[in-house]
């Protein structure tokens, strides 16, 4: 073998260049054919089918229903709706009895500490009203909602149900001018985002790719469910008779998750035919069998997996964050916190588009991670409105016993039906958090499209609670 | 151990630091770990679950096709070995089309894993075997987990795993991994072919036509003279007769094994957002 040196591998690509000649185009099919029909053959002798088949085949008379032309999306809608329902419904008895525990046993004992040791206020300020409040208003807030919710996705996914929901909307995709696979990518961003961005490497084509990358920021990622979820409960459920307000606000949510699936659609046919134009690859999308899930485990792996994971991710953010509030709201420059002059800068804008400088402001300082959105409102209204007897005060991170208190103080805030709606239309449609802009940025290694996956859906957002806001007082005359 | 090692064919591939560098270059730390096994299949085989029964990780495991998108890592004990196990994306074909494929086929082809398993899905052999069939044409220690086993006693399949494993040339073990069966025999099978005890005599497709023979047979023999210790010349010949830009690259470079691709640089990350997805 002493010869290998006579041989370089130019002359063995120019070989191979050659000979590609000989062999002709189809040489690949050719290739494939022979492991196909090896297959064939090897597959032919080892198994042994049964003699007749079966009368009645589970599998394919769920698949009927639930991917029927017809049926399957309101059988997806319904089903969803179950989903969230049960989540709503069930998560009000643990979160007050968290909130109970953390905020109006713990804290106050703490704060009695302090003073005990003799604390200096600052300290005190940041340590117990900044970073304990933040945390424990997004665990009672979070943990009960994510540890019903993430165990039912998970079972209607490991049952086999979510490619079922792909293959519903992968006509539509098409259509849109985007891969199938991106119902995938999609179903993956409800989850999480970032997570969402990363499954998108399924999907072969660049142009297909980044069509699903900035698309994937409307599929309502967990860090917003709860956002959502509260306010469909303070303001829409508010609406109606008690009984109807869990139903009521579970189609809220629902009609949230929808548009933001039906923003994805549009968005991802009108990149098609601007800045990505192309063909549409075809694929085939294969359905799983239907498995019956193991229930204890997917509780167990759900909670431990994703419910505390996420809780977890949120907590490191809403530390900082707790941080960063109090500072702002006890920093005065001539008298006036820094928070103050934020809102009030922000304000106009905030009217002008149906929401308020302190929800632009809660935004900002929200930018690593959407799940402490309503904490920072929260804080920041009371801080504006001077309401007293609820909460801790000025820069305090706080729960409220009762939603009657909640919807009270965002009441004093000046807030309408119209801020309700619009905040839950602009928590869907607006810049992704921090993570995933990283992720997006890692995946396409580029700043142009990671700017645009950015800019884009915030751009849209103010845009369309604009809109929303001038047709609404048009209407009603104000809000 | 000693007389099992002899069994190992060509010295170079089977040479520890060799073997090692080039693992490392996929972002595969070998520290602690004597041998790396790579778990490769057909996306919604049940690969995630081997993965975790084998592990005792309980990453999620989802009944969707396209889950797992890179890689994940982990690792066990058996006997005597400390194996590392790399649970590749799903995929249909090696033949690169896509991110996952090329990460899987990059994996098992310059990574030279100590044993590559296939799961496969019982229910669905035949089209599970065309993985199973180009794995071979690359690599030799391959083990076959016939998985989901109870799902074909379901549906009245009778699959004959011993004429399997001498029709293709490596072990197979029937296993059903969610309800950890047969693990115990394919951790033995792994082990087997990992000290080479078991030696493997993969089948090689069959029927490419006379005529194409001539040409695969003559850039095969160039191959083998560019890398006389090569395992897979004849899959090499294959994929550059195809048009395979990254293979055409890699022999380009002088050497086959040299990835410049940084493929799995943020794998740790990627599978810290995984496990977050809902």
């Amino acid at each position: 073998m002493n010869q290998s040196k006579q041989i370089t591998p130019k002359e063995v690509l120019a070989t191979a260049q050659s000979l590609r000649w000989e062999v002709g185009s189809d040489f690949h099919e050719i290739v494939m054919e022979s492991i196909y029909a090896d297959a064939a053959r090897i597959a032919d002798r080892v198994v042994t089918r049964p003699g007749e088949k079966p009368r009645f085949d589970l599998d394919r008379t769920i698949d009927r229903i639930v991917t029927h032309r017809f049926w399957g999306f309101p059988f997806m809608i319904l089903l969803f709706t179950l989903v969230f329902w049960i989540t709503i419904t069930g998560a009000n008895i643990p979160s007050q009895w968290l909130a109970n525990i953390l905020i109006e046993t713990l804290y106050p004992f703490l704060k009695d500490l302090a003073a005990t040791i003799g604390m200096p206020w600052w300290l005190e300020g940041v340590l117990i009203d900044g970073m304990y409040l933040a945390t424990a208003w997004v665990i009672s807030v979070m943990l009960p909602p994510m540890a019903i919710f993430f165990p039912l996705f998970t079972l209607l996914e490991d049952f086999g149900y979510l490619p079922r929901v792909g293959f519903n909307l992968d006509n539509v995709f098409k259509k849109a001018g985007a891969h199938g696979k991106q119902s995938l990518s999609m179903m993956m961003g409800f989850g999480c985002n970032a997570a969402g961005v990363i499954s998108t490497r399924i999907i072969d084509s660049p142009r297909e790719r980044l069509i699903a990358i900035i698309t994937n920021n409307f599929a309502l990622c967990n860090g917003r469910w709860p956002t959502q979820i509260l306010i469909a409960t303070l303001f829409i459920g508010g609406l109606v008779p008690a009984y109807w307000a869990g139903l009521v606000s579970a189609l809220a949510v629902v009609g949230i998750a929808v548009l933001g699936v039906l923003f994805t659609f549009l968005v991802s046919w009108g990149l098609s035919r601007s800045m990505l134009k192309g063909e549409v690859s075809t694929f085939s999308l294969e359905l799983p069998p239907y498995r019956p899930p193991r229930i204890w485990q997917t509780i167990y792996v759900s909670i431990i997996d994703r419910t505390i994971f996420v809780l977890w991710r949120a907590i490191v953010f809403a530390l900082p964050a707790g941080v960063v509030i109090w500072l702002i709201a006890n920093i005065t420059i001539n008298g006036i916190s820094i928070a103050e002059y934020l809102i009030n800068f922000f304000n106009p804008l905030g009217i002008l588009i149906g929401l308020n400088g302190v929800i632009l402001v809660a935004y900002i300082v929200a930018i690593p991670a959407n799940e402490i959105v309503i904490p920072t409102i929260l804080m920041l209204t009371v801080l504006v409105t001077g309401v007293s007897g609820v909460g801790e005060g000025a820069g305090v991170m706080f729960e409220l016993e009762s939603e009657d208190a909640l919807r009270s103080l965002f009441l004093a805030g000046g807030w309408t039906l119209l801020t309700a709606v619009n905040l839950m239309l602009f928590s869907l449609v607006h810049n992704p958090c921090s993570t995933t802009i990283y992720t997006i940025f890692k995946e396409t290694g580029s700043r142009k499209w990671t700017a645009i996956s950015t800019l884009l859906p915030l751009v849209m957002g103010f845009g369309l609670t604009f809109l929303v806001a001038q047709v609404w007082r048009l209407i009603f005359g104000s809000g | 151990m000693t007389e099992e090692l002899t069994n190992t064919e060509a010295p170079c591939a089977t040479c520890p630091v060799h073997h090692a560098a080039n693992l490392k270059k996929l972002g595969v730390d070998m520290k602690d770990w004597d041998f790396v096994v790579a778990l490769a299949g057909n996306p919604n085989v049940g690969k995630s679950t081997v993965f975790n029964a084998l592990t005792g990780l309980r990453q999620h495991t989802g009944n969707w096709p396209g889950k797992t998108v890179s890689r994940a890592e982990g690792g066990f004990e058996f006997g005597e070995g400390r194996y590392k196990l790399v649970d590749l994306p799903g995929t249909y074909s090696l033949l690169a089309t896509s991110l996952d494929e090329e990460i899987a086929r990059d994996f098992i082809l310059f990574g030279q894993p100590d044993v590559t398993v296939v799961v496969v899905d019982a229910t669905r052999l035949e089209r599970n075997l065309n993985l199973v069939l180009q794995v071979l044409e690359i690599t030799d220690r391959v083990v076959v987990c016939l998985n989901l086993m109870d799902e074909a006693q379901r549906n009245g399949l009778k699959i004959d795993d011993r004429r399997l494993a001498r029709d293709l040339g490596v072990p197979v073990v029937p296993t059903t991994a969610r309800y950890n069966q047969g693990l115990e025999q394919l951790l033995q099978a792994i082990s087997d072919v990992g000290i080479g005890k078991t030696v493997c005599k993969p089948h090689k497709v069959q029927n490419v036509p006379p005529d194409l023979k001539l040409a695969v047979t003559q850039l095969e023999n160039q191959i083998q003279q560019l890398y006389p210790d090569l395992p897979n010349a004849r899959w090499v010949a294959l994929r550059l007769l195809d048009g395979d830009e990254r293979i055409a690259e890699s022999i380009r470079k002088g050497e086959l094994g040299d990835l410049t691709r940084g493929a799995s640089e943020e794998t740790s990350q990627s599978i810290d957002l995984r496990l977050e997805a809902a």
